[in-house]
């Protein structure tokens, strides 16, 4: 995946979560919890959608990694770059 | 094979769990007794109508876009859209006191004047109760359950008719204790009904649990009727698996049960001590419905729903005689915003019932008493509300009897045992409870609690962040 990929993997999970949200306004450098009304029980599906979909694991310790749109794909890329993207 | 996740019962919390554990791949199974799903929030059929039971409206309404209220955050945790409820909000409910009456909307600043206008001298007291509740976390899972409403309101109002008006309806749409109330329930119950609202989903409860069980089916759920639980075999503290009526065995790693907390340690082999001692719930209700031959306006109905005291002071207690006509709950489907108007026109009285009394009748007092009770029950509100009896088509009662029968709760104690265990732990390891006795109630409460245990016992622990 590149990260053109990685980013349209990540909204698709968002407009899952939050199907209510305007979710392709977001701003990639801003906290996607101040723009999109993220708690923590969406963070962790998030996390648990990441897992159900690409079978990989954020460890607790890396969920600031999740903070804004732009640090996700530049957290997730490395961990998805051989994956073909099916969105 | 053994199941990841058993789920005992396929009301409201159960199918929530159930959606949330088969979305992330978790082989799940709910076994249901009943040969319908929905549990205390359900329907019955009768001459070609469909009524809902459990459901005069759905408190904690809130609008599309509303994301961070109970209502926003299932749609989020289920994956459904607002509409796809269609909720139909209320027009305007009320608190009818012999002296004083309340009126309430959707919008809280409506009911906080009409507090200002009824009760002048509470006003300024009143709005330091509602800073109160609207800073406290009501929904700690680890939170304080010990606090007395009774004792917190009279801290801050003086007046006693509007503490037992403000307790009136919240004590009837979700109170377990008689007499007084938990305050982080009444904080709950203050902000689903207040300053949340009120709405109905315009195509009844049947529609609700329709989409719930597609939507867990889409996912992978196992869904099972008329597969009522004979014991959960629980040697050592862990259940191992759970043996159905009919002598077969299911295997599962966890169980979550929304059977009630002592209904699930009473199935237990071996039987766990604390049944012995643990409070079971005594509030129940015998409720009448009215069907018109007209809309319920016409005849001078104009609320969505009126939460009644025909006594200046209300008591929220099991009655001594068969059901206590001097307070209840009237609603009138009909007036709530739908998109096509009801076919007829419906009411519903609710009163507070006693479940001992109307268990020792034998069948055929039993159905006298339903007349006989139903009448008074009409007899006693005709001095506060205009007379419908000659526009009704069709009637039907329904007592503590009838609830416990349908969804086995223990006297058919609708809001469950007063002690509440919001974090779902039993003294078996893994075996969880949700539903009405975690504490969440109604019908966006009782989803919610499907949910939040499903994460915290299942989910969240695979994750490794607890």
């Amino acid at each position: 995946m590149t990260g053109e990929e990685v980013r349209a993997a990540i909204i698709d999970i968002l407009n899952d979560i939050a199907p209510d949200e305007d979710i392709n306004s977001i701003n990639d450098t801003a906290k996607l919890r101040d723009q999109i009304d993220l708690d923590s029980m969406d963070f962790l599906d998030i996390v648990m959608e990441l897992r159900k979909r690409f079978n990989i694991e954020v460890p607790e310790k890396d969920y600031e990694h999740l903070a804004t749109m732009a640090s996700c794909v530049t957290y997730l890329q490395p961990l998805l770059k051989d994956r073909q993207f099916a969105g | 094979m053994t199941y990841d996740v058993l789920i005992i019962g396929s009301g409201l919390s159960g199918l929530a769990a159930g959606i949330r554990l088969a979305h992330f791949d978790k082989k799940v199974c709910i076994v249901e007794k009943h040969i319908e799903v929905g549990g205390l929030n359900s329907f019955y059929q009768r001459k070609n109508r469909t009524f809902d039971v459990g459901l005069h409206a759905m408190t904690n309404y809130t609008p599309k876009g509303v994301r961070t209220s109970p209502l926003g955050k299932l749609l989020k945790q289920l994956r459904f859209r607002h509409e796809d409820f269609q909720l139909c909000p209320q027009h305007m409910s009320e608190i009818r006191f012999p002296e004083k009456s309340l009126r309430f909307t959707n919008e809280f600043e409506f009911f906080v004047q009409e507090v200002a206008e009824q009760f002048p001298s509470q006003i300024d007291a009143f709005r330091k109760l509602v800073r109160k509740i609207e800073t406290f976390d009501e929904i700690d899972l680890e939170g304080d359950t010990r606090t007395s409403a009774s004792t917190v309101l009279k801290s801050f109002l003086s007046d006693p008719v509007l503490i037992d008006m403000l307790c009136c309806p919240l004590m009837f749409y979700g109170n377990a204790r008689e007499g007084d109330m938990d305050f982080y329930q009444f904080v709950i119950m203050f902000k689903s009904i207040f300053m949340e609202g009120l709405a109905k989903p315009e195509k009844g409860m049947h529609f609700l649990l329709s989409l719930l069980v597609e939507k867990y089916k889409a996912a992978g759920g196992e869904l099972r009727m008329g597969a009522e639980v004979e014991s959960i075999n629980a040697g050592r503290g862990k259940v191992e698996s759970v043996t159905l009526k009919g002598g077969e065995t299911l295997a599962a790693e966890t169980v979550i049960s929304s059977m009630g907390y002592v209904e699930t340690l009473k199935r237990c082999l071996p039987e766990m001590s604390e049944v012995e001692t643990w409070p079971t719930g005594q509030l129940s209700f015998m409720e009448s419905l009215f069907v018109l031959n007209q809309e319920p306006r016409n005849l001078g109905f104009d609320k969505s729903i009126v939460f009644f005291s025909t006594r200046p002071r209300f008591e929220y207690r099991v009655p001594q005689d068969l059901i206590d006509i001097t307070s209840g709950v009237l609603c009138c489907s009909n007036n709530f915003d739908y998109s096509e108007p009801p076919k007829e026109g419906l009411l519903r009285l609710t009163n507070l019932a006693c479940f001992s009394g109307w268990n020792a009748l034998l069948r055929k007092d039993y159905v006298q008493a339903k007349k006989q009770w139903r009448t008074q029950a009409l007899d006693s509100i005709l001095t506060f509300f205009p007379d419908f009896r000659d526009s009704v088509v069709f009637l039907d009662s329904f007592t503590p009897k009838t609830i416990q029968k349908y969804t086995g709760h223990l006297n058919g104690a609708v809001y469950g045992s007063p002690r509440k265990v919001k974090n779902g732990a039993t003294p078996v390891k893994n075996l969880f409870i949700c539903g009405t006795d975690q504490g969440f109630l109604g019908i966006i409460g009782a989803t919610l609690s499907g949910i939040s245990m499903a994460n915290l016992h299942v989910l969240q622990k695979q994750l490794g962040t607890q």
